[in-house]
């Protein structure tokens, strides 16, 4: 079960800067519960973005990256009105996309 | 980088040596700065918003109905404005109730819920997730974010909550003999680095109240002020605090009175 991611995609000048929320508990599977049993591993593997299904970045992540991650980067090349799609995918096999029009 | 923090340890140690204990604490004042600007107006918070907001329309529960029938004070459905006039009294219940139990008397009433489900995952599920109740909460805050708070007293319930609640505050107990006004009735207090409101004071009650519920960078989760209550209490090594007790509500109907005037600033984020 996963939750929505929340982005925003705005351009200035010819860069489109984007931010991203992404709900996701990036458990690193060292951490054991009150009880005292492991918590299993669950993060995200691959971060694909794409801007009207041209890749723009795609990265691999691993355990190291917090909870709930915030993603921020600059591209150059793309028109308001233009769809941001940004697909993840963990290492138990739950994938999600959202997507947003660039402002 | 190691050149940098020790740097930061250095001014600290500073800071520490000066005379007025307000410049350790402004020193420190806010150490989410950078993540905050990164964020740029941004708030993790927004994931529980979003959540909250589907689960506030979606049939759910045994009897596949809406919450859209509850009522927050403001009339059936009403959730813009609601928060900044709770606690109040409902003449349904015959209690003064606060957000965090009226949404429980809510998903119970309407959805057939059961209270003991609901209130087993009141803080999350104490490991990883937290609960639809605490994205309902984030939801319906956000709806009064940037009104003013005005807390209603019309009733005697209300001004018997009200006094209830100052006399709990100011109620010293527990192994450390403890009370709430230990740590929050003085100007510019801290414990460790962190600063303290004084919330007697509006000013001080002001600030504290319409920043919470909140997002709580530490723990990567949105927070609610019933959890906020009982953390305090669990600090305090007294008995927990019941969730929607009225104990927990006269609580937050002193503090949320307190504050009255104010603007909500809530969902804020916090350390």
């Amino acid at each position: 079960m996963s939750y929505p991611m929340k982005i925003r995609a705005t351009l200035s000048g010819d860069k489109v800067e984007v931010k991203a929320l992404i709900a996701h508990e990036m458990e690193t599977g060292f951490r054991k519960d009150t009880a005292g049993t492991l918590v299993p591993a669950h993060y995200i593997q691959l971060v694909t973005i794409q801007c009207n299904g041209k890749s723009v970045l795609s990265a691999q992540w691993g355990p190291s990256v917090s909870k709930n991650p915030f993603l921020t980067f600059r591209f150059s090349g793309a028109k308001k009105g233009e769809k941001l799609n940004i697909t993840w995918q963990d290492n138990l096999g739950e994938t999600r996309s959202d997507e947003v029009a660039i402002t | 980088m190691v050149y940098f923090s020790k740097r930061c340890a250095m001014a600290i140690l500073l800071a520490w040596g000066a005379v007025a204990p307000l410049s350790a604490a402004e020193a420190v004042a806010d150490p989410l700065s950078q993540y905050r600007e990164m964020l740029g107006g941004d708030n993790p918070a927004d994931l529980w918003v979003s959540r909250g907001e589907a689960l506030w329309t979606e049939p759910r529960g045994p009897r596949k109905a809406t919450l859209v029938q509850c009522d927050l004070g403001l009339g059936a459905g009403v959730v813009k404005g609601a928060y900044a006039r709770l606690p109040r009294y409902f003449s349904e219940t015959g209690a003064v109730e606060d957000l965090e139990s009226r949404l429980v008397s809510c998903m119970v009433q309407f959805q057939g819920f059961k209270r003991e489900e609901i209130l087993a995952s009141r803080f999350g599920d104490g490991e990883r997730h937290s609960s639809d109740l605490e994205a309902l909460v984030a939801y319906v805050v956000t709806a009064s974010k940037g009104e003013r708070m005005a807390v209603p007293q019309n009733t005697s319930q209300e001004k018997r909550a009200y006094s209830m609640g100052k006399a709990i505050f100011f109620y010293r107990a527990g192994t450390h003999d403890f009370s709430c006004a230990t740590c929050h009735s003085a100007d510019n207090k801290r414990i460790r680095l962190q600063a303290l409101p004084n919330l007697t004071t509006p000013t001080g009650a002001q600030a504290a109240y319409t920043t919470w519920p909140a997002y709580r960078v530490s723990q990567g989760e949105f927070r609610t002020m019933e959890w906020r209550l009982n953390d305090c209490f669990r600090q305090q090594r007294l008995p927990d605090l019941k969730y929607g007790s009225p104990a927990a509500i006269a609580l937050t109907e002193y503090l949320a009175r307190n504050a009255n005037g104010a603007v909500l600033a809530a969902p804020a984020i916090k350390r």
